[in-house]
């Protein structure tokens, strides 16, 4: 039988024991998607309960000593005034501290126009001062009084006008482009989120199916057959790669679906981003060397161990140097231009994602990245066939 | 001397001649194994040395159509040499041919050639027989046609065609070691290494291997199995190699080692002269 037909039978039967376990496929591929969409949706329906404003409950705002001409001021915004001709200390200290509660308490001094006209800021005196008591605990006061006093300053500024900055919102002031902005931003935080996913997919399979199988004894029954050992070890990675990739896939749409209902992103004026085909490709490639080069470390690491738990306890340090790598582009900015340092194993895979959501993307660092990962992975490739022939690793007590 | 003496050493003199005229399948020239004794099983052995030479410088000699039985207490290096044999395991010094071909420097070659059995192999409990059957087949390039007759045949022959699609986590200890001998023998081997073939299992079910063993033998394979059990060998080999502390003290015929008593008398006795009177 030819090497490719021993490799694709190891894969057909990886294939058939994870595909066939229904507990398995819920576990690494379907349960991280749906976690992490419930968890984030769950965040989202929980922020947008505990600190937005609810919409449906008025917001009443008791008005004290306020001139009338700057009733305008507050026409066009959703809340209801209310002259306040009672104690206010009935408010400040009884209502006001309900969390639950739906008002704000404004005050203006008395002949407010009047101390305003005669104030003059060089003579060192206190300025006239407005009160407003709000409950930063309750959503709909704390909108009120951020509403408020934007509205107040605003108009303050007009009071003693001499220039402005930036006026009018027809202008673009700023020459960003919102894509950018926003790549710059998912280029610091989408390789490190990536990475991890693709590692918890790894970590789901890979060592089950390693360390799994020497701890069932079912390793050895396969190293009796006349497969060569590099067969095997090609057929795990190739099919660990898939589950892995499966997994990865799963999180990352519970992320992208997630997401929007997080940041309520139909409230927000959120740019769409100009990501190309060229861009998708070459995230693609990316994604299935790193994670064929992820596969091939924890298998590594596996196949020393004796037992699946050991195997996941001696995966843990690789765990947290790719978390630390994964963090580096936030911390250093902006992609690297030395090709160097594109052989260096998961760092280039994180800096070649960060250049593509950054509208960076330079094919020749994908290029590097993609070979080197597929290097390193016909090396433990090679490791692990090496591996599967020790008997002191397969059979060491 | 006695009658049935002179009848054995008759025997025996034929069979030598006999042993001339046979082909030789299997070879063994002086293997040796030592390993590294772990603190755990330093105290287990109550040992201070930190190696154990499980095999030490065997050799002995296999002939096609025969049942050749490795006869030793546990621990004695039974399994480690066929093992060897399998190339689960590499030896330190020496080689074995089987069928004209190295251990050492063609293992893939003599995986092809042996069907091989030991406690050590296990089935994954997630699969069915009927599929692991197939599965092995591929791996041992069987033709898909040839490898369903042979599965049929097998199932059928074991009692599995019943629980064909049973997994092998539901099946009963027995059932579990027919299918692994069944497994074994998936690509129909010429050399066929059992490691204690029957522990464990139930005297039907034991008696269901034996029967197939001599069969196996009446169709002209060749059989190396290791056991302790006297009465095994006595029922089915034709010659016996007596392993005592990893050294081969005796390999004969089995009425040439008997040398007129049973075998579990003359083992004893081999026992005895080989610890010294030690226990």
């Amino acid at each position: 039988m030819s090497r490719k037909n021993n490799v694709w039978t190891i894969v057909r039967k990886e294939y058939a024991r994870f595909f066939g376990d229904r507990a398995m496929v819920f576990t690494a591929v379907l349960m991280p998607g749906l976690i992490i969409y419930c968890i984030y949706a769950l965040m989202g329906n929980n922020m947008e309960k505990n600190y937005l404003p609810d919409e449906t409950t008025p917001t009443v705002v008791f008005v004290n000593n306020m001139p009338t001409q700057m009733a305008p001021l507050f026409d066009s915004l959703p809340y209801q005034l209310v002259q306040c001709n009672f104690n206010p200390m009935d408010i400040i200290h009884d209502s006001l501290p309900d969390k639950h509660c739906s008002m704000v308490y404004l005050s203006f001094p008395s002949h407010f126009d009047s101390l305003v006209e005669h104030y003059d800021p060089q003579s060192g005196e206190t300025a006239p001062n407005i009160q407003i008591y709000y409950n930063s605990a309750s959503p709909n006061s704390q909108a009120a009084y951020e509403t408020l006093a934007s509205v107040l300053n605003a108009w303050e500024t007009t009071l003693c006008n001499r220039f402005d900055i930036n006026a009018g919102n027809d202008v673009h002031y700023d020459v960003a482009d919102d894509d950018e902005m926003l790549g710059n931003l998912l280029g610091q935080l989408i390789p490190m989120l990536l990475l991890m996913l693709l590692f918890s997919g790894c970590m789901a399979v890979a060592p089950t199916s390693i360390a799994g199988e020497k701890e069932r004894g079912t390793i050895a029954t396969l190293l009796v057959t006349p497969m060569r050992r590099s067969e095997l070890a090609t057929g795990k990675i190739l099919s660990l790669s898939t589950f892995a990739l499966l997994s990865g896939l799963s999180s990352f749409l519970g992320i992208i679906l997630s997401l929007p209902r997080m940041l309520h992103a139909d409230e927000m004026d959120m740019p769409t981003l100009g990501y190309n085909v060229v861009d998708y490709a070459a995230l693609l490639f990316i994604i299935l060397s790193t994670v064929l080069v992820m596969v091939s470390a924890i298998s590594l690491i596996s196949a020393f161990a004796k037992s699946v738990k050991t195997a996941t306890t001696m995966v843990t340090p690789l765990m947290v140097i790719i978390m630390f790598i994964g963090m580096l582009p936030m911390m250093a900015g902006e992609t690297t231009d030395n090709l160097a340092l594109y052989l260096l194993p998961f760092y280039n895979s994180v800096e070649a994602m960060s250049g593509i959501f950054s509208f960076e993307t330079s094919l020749l660092h994908v290029f590097v990245t993609v070979v080197a990962n597929l290097a390193y992975t016909t090396l433990a490739i090679f490791g692990l066939t090496k591996m599967f022939g020790s008997e002191k690793v397969m059979f060491g007590k | 001397m006695n009658s049935s003496v002179r009848t054995d050493v008759a025997a025996g003199k034929k069979e030598e001649n006999m042993e001339e005229t046979k082909e030789e399948i299997l070879k063994v020239e002086g293997v040796s194994k030592t390993f590294r004794l772990g603190k755990k099983q330093q105290r287990i052995e109550r040992t201070k040395e930190k190696y154990k030479r499980a095999v030490d410088d065997l050799s002995f000699t296999a002939y096609r159509g025969e049942i050749f039985g490795l006869l030793g207490p546990n621990g004695a290096g039974k399994t480690t040499t066929l093992r060897m044999l399998a190339t689960l395991i590499k030896p330190d010094k020496g080689d074995a041919l089987v069928d004209g071909i190295s251990v050492v420097n063609q293992p893939d070659a003599v995986r092809a050639r042996i069907g091989f059995l030991t406690s050590e192999l296990k089935l994954e409990d997630f699969f069915t027989p009927n599929y692991l059957f197939d599965f092995f087949a591929r791996l041992h390039n069987v033709d898909p046609a040839v490898a369903n007759e042979r599965k049929e045949l097998l199932f059928k022959r074991f009692g599995i065609d019943n629980f064909a699609e049973v997994k092998i986590a539901n099946l009963s200890t027995g059932m579990k070691q027919k299918t692994s001998i069944v497994i074994s023998l998936v690509h129909d081997p010429d050399i066929i290494i059992f490691d204690e073939p029957t522990n464990g299992l139930d005297v039907l079910t034991a008696r269901t291997v034996t029967d197939f063993l001599m069969e196996l033998r009446d169709e002209g394979k060749s059989i190396i199995l290791s056991t302790h059990i006297f009465s095994l060998v006595e029922r089915l080999c034709d010659r016996v190699g007596i392993i005592i502390d990893g050294q081969l003290t005796h390999c004969d015929t089995l009425a040439a080692v008997c040398d007129g008593m049973t075998l579990e008398d003359r083992f004893f006795e081999i026992y005895k002269e080989k610890k010294g009177g030690e226990e």
